[in-house]
């Protein structure tokens, strides 16, 4: 054994100029980005503010912008693919097959793991608690120690560019493919371990809201009374404390046959590969779930916000929420219908999957019908939900489609699916958290994006998305597979092209996204929101200041309505005042900032890739690491700091003159209305 | 329904289908609407739902021995490994654990440091005499040539019981840092809450254990 384990100097890919120029410009980026907050002085704000925040929305901040660089990665992985198929007719391309079977295993675990996740998690994080009406999660510390596992997960999965190598088989490695006899590379453990780390990460946050929707709402929020979103943020993250275990625990087995010689899935000593599908697809489907389940919440919000209505339905949309919810555990064996379960296991969940359409199309049915006899605003993130439905509505037909085992048999594992999961994934889970993220910005920075930059950002996205990825449909029926490095059917060719050219206008999309943020941010004195309430919105986080103070509500709002903050207006409107007096102020207890997260994940990350290269004091050293850090953290006396009764006041009063100017301003728009009859 | 902000909605929404009613008393009293629970109930609650989780964990774990239990690749089975002596004391010590620590429960609550300790040091010694016979059961089933490479059957089998004594060997450090803090901190009320989750843990594994007791050994002795 040697101080570095299998760690040498031939771990660096010295002869694959492509990943190793790449993961040098990114290194010298990041090292470039972190000179200048260095030299600028900015590194005791940003510790102080950000990296050792427990505050809900920081860290829901935090969790956004690690997902919106993890999309660039995982970005630029789909541009390369693209291209080399487009190029690759007939020809070798410009990647060889190894690098092209790492960049689609990177692609797809980044895009699901570190991008669509975290994205989810982070509005989750940022508005939750705002609409419950509470001060924080239930377990804040926890919430950052999450935060910075998942980063530390998305790190090392990036080391793997420039020390090592990456997964080639695929965003799940199957077994026995991913045994030690056929990959003895770390490619496999730089996956396993990225996902186990990240993977505890999110179970914590999994366990963090579900105790918070459940045990922390203001008074008088019934569970009939919780926003759509909060419900299906309450479905998801139940979803991910009954599946993340299941991928825990699948992916254990397969590191103790890959480090230690255990016969789980291996095929020799009895092992069952087919084991390893069962149970990673019992993690999967249900994971398909936790992304789309919060996307569809930010589609009522934002359909009914920009409707100018109610959310049509709410009841079915409880019920439809859940029965997903349910109904996500019992499809899984839809992901190998041709591996021989025989015909009446396949008929089973054949017939399963295609009853989970049947909630789904509720929603569908209720967002129309919340748009129907509305006064429909067509803002930016009314403009994604509306596209997702036309993009959803079709991907979820494929889906149906391939619901149906004969026919599955004909279109698996070809680029017809391939195009189906894309259909969704981006059609639901990534249009929801861009319409949530336009929604919410405001209220998480104080000041609106641009509007028309949004809108090309919009457009080009969808042709864009349509443009890459009809394509796939075609060629998927005309018999093309999946993940190939090269091919010599004539009739593909063009259609490739074609999704190439999809590509570089998604490319022009995010472009235009990035342009929006750069103006926005430069304009943002001109677009500040100064009411709090810039969508004129129906729950209670627009209640509150944008962005909210650290405590969020100075005293916890007092909910009698399905649609507390409507409900609120609306009889602000009646009576002519704000439908609260100005309460007595107190000092408020918040938690104390801690860098328990922050240190957890540096000895994580320590830990994950010393496993990596079987570097084995120093995975002893990470792990009394974390031990001493848990101690330490347990042995504080002060968890609490007080927000001073001034300063609550202070910061409370200015939000109720800011509603209280909006309010008048209502009432007088109304008044000349009266006066000029319809 | 006729105050005026219904009246308004009802104009917007003229069929105002699945909504509750906007005014007057709620038709449902749905739990926990007077405001966020108390701190001890979030914690408790919180620790619930982490053990559901890791419960799921073991079922996975569980369900693979049950999967491979006949994959025995040539080699023994539960009948020639399984020991029902040493397990019978495994199971007697775990047993008895609980019960120590459901004694310390009641000494925390009654903020008796001296009689916190005494059972904690018992609660603790159960333990670890509950790993020494795990491992001495491993050893020597590594010794008859039935370690975990073997067959894919004992593959499943090291892995569940291991990933109990694991949880175990996790339990004892927990509880060695919750003796100290006793001492040091006193009773205060995040300690009494970290107790709380400390014992919630401790009978978990307990529940677990009588899992692979009635389903590794107590089956795998009667099934050929």
């Amino acid at each position: 054994m040697t101080l570095l384990g299998k760690l040498t100097l031939q771990a660096i890919p010295l002869n694959e100029p492509l990943p190793l120029f790449s993961g040098l410009a990114v290194v010298i980026i990041a090292l470039a980005v972190v000179a200048w907050v260095i030299a600028k002085g900015y590194l005791p704000y940003l510790w102080r503010e950000w990296i050792t925040s427990v505050d809900h929305k920081r860290i829901g901040v935090m969790y956004c912008i690690l997902a919106g660089v993890m999309l660039l990665r995982g970005f630029i992985d789909a541009i390369m693919m693209r291209t080399q198929q487009a190029m690759a007719y007939d020809a070798p391309g410009f990647l060889p097959p190894s690098h092209f079977d790492q960049v689609f295993s990177a692609h797809g675990t980044i895009m699901i793991f570190f991008v669509a996740m975290p994205f989810v998690i982070g509005l989750m994080n940022v508005v939750v608690p705002l609409q419950l009406g509470v001060r924080d999660v239930a377990f804040p510390t926890l919430n950052s120690v999450s935060f910075w596992l998942t980063a530390a997960g998305a790190l090392l999965v990036n080391l793997s560019l420039v020390v090592g190598e990456f997964d080639k088989m695929g965003w799940l490695p199957y077994p026995p493919l991913s045994e030690l006899a056929y990959s003895p590379g770390v490619g496999v453990d730089y996956y396993c371990w990225s996902l186990q780390i990240s993977g505890i990460g999110t179970l914590m946050t999994g366990i963090n809201f579900v105790t918070t929707i459940l045990k922390l709402r203001a008074p008088g929020m019934h569970y009939t009374r919780m926003p759509m979103f909060c419900w299906t943020a309450l479905a998801s993250n139940l979803l991910i404390v009954a599946a993340f275990p299941v991928l825990t625990a699948t992916l254990a087995m397969l590191l103790l046959d890959r480090y230690v010689g255990f016969h789980f899935f291996t095929d020799t000593g009895g092992g069952n590969s087919m084991m390893f599908m069962n149970l990673i697809w019992a993690w999967g489907h249900p994971e398909v779930y936790i992304l789309a389940l919060p996307a569809f919440g930010i589609y009522s919000e934002v359909v009914s916000t920009f409707s100018n209505k109610p959310l049509f339905g709410y009841r079915s949309m409880i019920y439809a929420t859940m029965a997903i919810c349910i109904i996500s555990f019992m499809v899984w064996l839809h992901h190998f219908f041709t591996m021989g379960a025989g015909a009446d296991v396949n008929s089973i969940f054949g017939i399963a999957s295609m009853i989970i359409a049947v909630p789904t199309g509720v929603k569908i049915f209720n967002w129309l019908f919340t748009m129907y006899g509305g006064s429909v605003r067509f803002n930016t993130p009314m403009l994604w939900a509306i596209g997702f439905i036309v993009t959803f509505a079709i991907g979820g037909m494929t889906g149906v489609l391939l619901a149906v085992p004969p026919a599955d048999f004909q279109l698996h594992n070809s680029l017809f699916l391939v195009a189906h999961f894309h259909n969704v994934i981006i059609g639901a889970v990534l249009f929801g958290v861009f319409a949530g993220y336009m929604y919410w910005f405001p209220k998480a920075f104080g000041f609106t994006l641009d509007e028309r930059l949004g809108k090309w950002a919009f457009w080009l996205w969808l042709i864009g998305f349509w443009v890459a990825w009809g394509p796939g449909y075609v060629v998927g029926l005309e018999g093309m597979t999946r993940r190939l490095q090269h091919y010599d059917v004539a009739e593909w060719r063009p259609w490739l092209i074609l999704a190439e050219v999809g590509v570089g206008i998604i490319l022009l999309g995010i472009l235009a996204q990035i342009a929006q943020i750069v103006v926005s941010v430069r304009t943002r004195d001109r677009r500040r929101d100064v009411t709090g309430d810039p969508w004129d919105g129906r729950n209670l986080e627009w209640s509150t200041a944008s962005p909210p103070p650290p405590f969020n509500f100075a005293v916890l709002p007092d909910v009698t309505d399905q649609e507390p903050y409507w409900d609120m207006k609306a009889r602000a409107r009646e009576i002519g005042q704000l439908t609260r007096p100005e309460p007595e102020y107190e000092p408020i207890h918040m938690p104390r900032n801690s860098p328990t997260g922050f240190v957890t994940a540096f000895l994580a990350t320590v830990t994950g890739f010393a496993l990596i290269w079987h570097i084995w004091w120093l995975v002893l050293l990470g792990l009394v690491g974390a031990y001493a850090t848990f101690v330490v953290f347990a042995w504080r006396d002060h968890d609490e700091e007080l927000i001073p009764v001034e300063e609550v006041a202070r910061l409370d009063r200015a939000n109720r003159a800011a509603r209280s100017a909006a309010l008048h301003h209502r009432l007088l728009r109304r008044e000349t209305q009266r006066e000029t009859p319809e | 329904m006729s105050s005026p902000e219904s009246v308004l909605r009802a104009g917007r929404d003229p069929y105002h289908i699945g909504h509750a009613p906007s005014t007057g008393a709620p038709e449902y009293t749905g739990h926990g609407a007077g405001g966020p629970a108390p701190k001890r109930i979030v914690v408790g609650y919180g620790f619930w739902i982490f053990i559901l989780s890791d419960v799921i964990l073991f079922s996975c774990f569980f369900a693979t021995y049950t999967v491979l239990i006949d994959a025995r690749n040539g080699g023994p089975g539960p009948q020639q490994l399984f020991d029902l002596h040493n397990t019978a004391l495994e199971t007697a010590c775990l047993l008895l654990s609980s019960f120590t620590c459901g004694m310390t429960s009641l000494a925390v609550a009654r903020h008796n440091l001296l009689w916190t300790e005494i059972t904690l040091a018992i609660t603790g010694l159960l333990g670890l005499t509950f790993l020494g016979l795990e491992a001495h059961e491993f050893h020597a089933l590594v010794a008859l040539g039935a370690g975990p490479t073997r067959s894919a059957f004992l593959t499943a089998f090291f892995a569940l019981v291991g990933c109990h004594g694991a949880h175990v060997t996790c339990g004892l450090l927990w509880l060695g840092t919750m003796m100290a803090q006793f001492p040091a901190k006193g009773f205060k009320e995040t300690i009494r809450h970290r107790y709380l989750c400390f014992s919630l843990f401790w009978h978990a594994l307990d529940i677990i254990w009588i899992g692979i007791f009635t389903v590794v050994y107590l089956i795998g002795v009667i099934t050929p």
